[in-house]
């Protein structure tokens, strides 16, 4: 792997960028390995990196039904917070904006890091204190977050419309100050090329068909559409999918897969400084580095692997951002598309050993997993390179809802699902 | 948005009207404090999630407020049909691939 940097730029402007090479290889799969990951997004990618550099496994597959980013990992509004009201949340979510902080040296990829800060608005009584609580909490965590007044969130954000009379007056708001966003194709390119150097096979365009398990029910491999690839240790990270996969290997999950909606506007000039949600309202918005005002709407209310969405769902959201602020009033949209979001019932993902021998599951981030992804892909990799959780994802388990040890960000109200 | 049919007004309205209320077909045991914490979780938490056909329940919240169920194709979103409360999962779908 060729390393990045401004003499690298310059040497190759001298030879009219003729020696850049490619940023991962995309050899034919070998018949056996180490670990398989199935999914090539940021959470599987990132497992495979860290599995090649913190643990020393190198002789691992990353298969990808289609090609290496293209599912959620590039869908995403790419918002980074980890204001989580839960101990264990706050645990995997901070462990992960710690890693996005020097990510892009690690990498020696820009993966375009923006700690911004994203506010949270209260739009009523409720919301205030429900958010005043997340500030304690995060606080008695070590989290930064802190309270604002209206006047100071208007401060902090001007566009933002704080009219008493607004339809949905805000009240004040929270402000984490290390939250932001990052390049999200970047992220999951980045990892691809730092594993990829290090000797994992990404191999796009390969679809899991099914689980192989010995007689003794351990993993033995994966059926692919380009043939049996053995391995002992299975690791699925496929989002939206991660129930049908599972259910290959005879796993019944406790998720559900809802389509999950996001839009562009057209670009404009630098107008938006940081990130602004609104859980009451079911919106969020950013402006990206191009341009682009990203704006974020709720799932749709059924099952679905469409990757498509009801336009009404589009419209609600646009309707509250044209409210809180006047400014984008007349704003043009440019494009929507929409993502498969796997949803656990506490809200919180599953990061785990299954009941499978040499079976391991990364799922249920739901709509808000691109955050987490370093530290998601740090801690699944110590699970499967040990046989065992990292502390941090350790209460991360599917017996949770059987145990009813609930790590219940749903009622926490953290997110806007 | 969808267009779904309710089985009691006996008409195709946008999906506005609607609520989804999850999967269809989970009966709820009649002795919940006697049911086993495996039960419970597979009653409570486990769902089947399919790519392809699922049966699941929806309520006409704006119209008749009644509770329906109705068989869909989550690919595509595409309803085969839909049946009213009580009656038993259909045997045979209209035009159904697989």
């Amino acid at each position: 792997m060729k390393k990045y940097s401004v003499f690298a730029i310059a040497r190759e402007a001298m030879r009219g960028h003729k020696g850049w090479e490619e940023q991962w290889s995309s050899p034919e799969p070998k018949k056996e390995y180490d670990v398989i990951i199935v999914g090539a997004g940021g959470h599987g990618l990132a497992t495979a990196y860290y599995l090649a550099t913190v643990h020393g496994i190198t002789n691992v597959a990353v298969l990808e039904k289609g090609w290496l980013g293209g599912g959620n990992t590039g869908r995403n509004t790419t918002i980074i917070r980890s204001n989580y009201l839960y101990d264990e949340s706050a645990g995997i979510y901070d462990h992960a904006l710690k890693l996005w902080d020097g990510l892009s040296q690690e990498l020696n990829y820009n993966v375009m890091y923006s700690p911004r800060g994203v506010m949270m608005l209260a739009h009523n009584v409720h919301d205030i204190q429900v958010l005043k609580r997340h500030v304690h909490a995060n606080r008695l965590n070590g989290i930064d977050n802190e309270w604002l007044t209206p006047e100071a969130a208007k401060e902090f954000c001007p566009p933002l419309n704080i009219s008493r009379d607004a339809r949905y007056p805000v009240m004040g708001a929270t402000l984490q100050r290390r939250g932001g966003t990052a390049r999200h194709d970047a992220v999951a390119w980045g990892y691809a090329r730092g594993a990829s150097a290090r000797g994992v096979h990404i191999i796009q365009n390969c679809e899991v068909t099914g689980v192989k398990r010995a007689p003794n029910g351990a993993v033995m491999g994966v059926e692919t559409t380009r043939g049996f690839i053995g391995a002992k240790k299975v690791g699925v990270v496929a989002a939206g999918h991660s129930s049908v996969l599972m259910n290959m290997a005879g796993v019944r999950m406790p998720l559900e897969s809802y389509p999950l909606q996001a839009l562009v506007s057209e670009p404009v000039k630098p107008v938006f400084p940081c990130v602004v949600m609104s859980n009451t309202v079911h919106a969020y918005i950013s402006q990206s580095d191009k341009g682009e005002l990203v704006i974020g709407a709720g799932t749709d209310q059924y099952v679905s692997y469409s990757q498509t969405g009801g336009l009404h769902i589009l419209q609600h959201t646009l309707d509250a951002i044209c409210e809180m602020f006047p400014m984008f009033t007349r704003m043009k949209m440019l494009r929507s598309w929409g993502g498969i979001v796997d949803v656990t019932p506490d809200r919180s993902p599953i990061l785990a050993k299954t009941p499978v021998p040499g079976l391991y599951v990364n799922c249920g981030w739901g709509t808000g997993g691109f955050k987490a992804t370093p530290g998601s892909g740090h801690v699944f990799a110590h699970t499967i390179a040990r046989d065992d959780p990292h502390p941090i994802n350790a209460p991360f388990t599917i017996e949770r809802f059987r145990t009813g040890r609930l790590i219940d960000e749903a009622a926490a109200a953290a997110v806007a699902h | 948005m969808l267009l779904i049919r309710c089985p009691y007004c006996e008409e195709e309205r946008p999906e506005l009207e609607f609520r989804n209320a999850g999967e269809a077909h989970i009966a709820r045991s009649a002795d919940m404090a006697a049911t086993s914490d495996d039960d419970f979780e597979k009653f409570f938490f486990i769902r089947s999630n399919p790519k392809g056909i699922i049966y699941e329940r929806w309520r006409h919240m704006h119209g008749c407020a009644r509770f329906f169920n109705a068989v869909r194709d989550t690919v595509s979103d595409r309803f085969l049909m839909t049946y009213k409360a009580g009656e038993p999962k259909p045997a045979k779908l209209p035009g159904a691939s697989k």
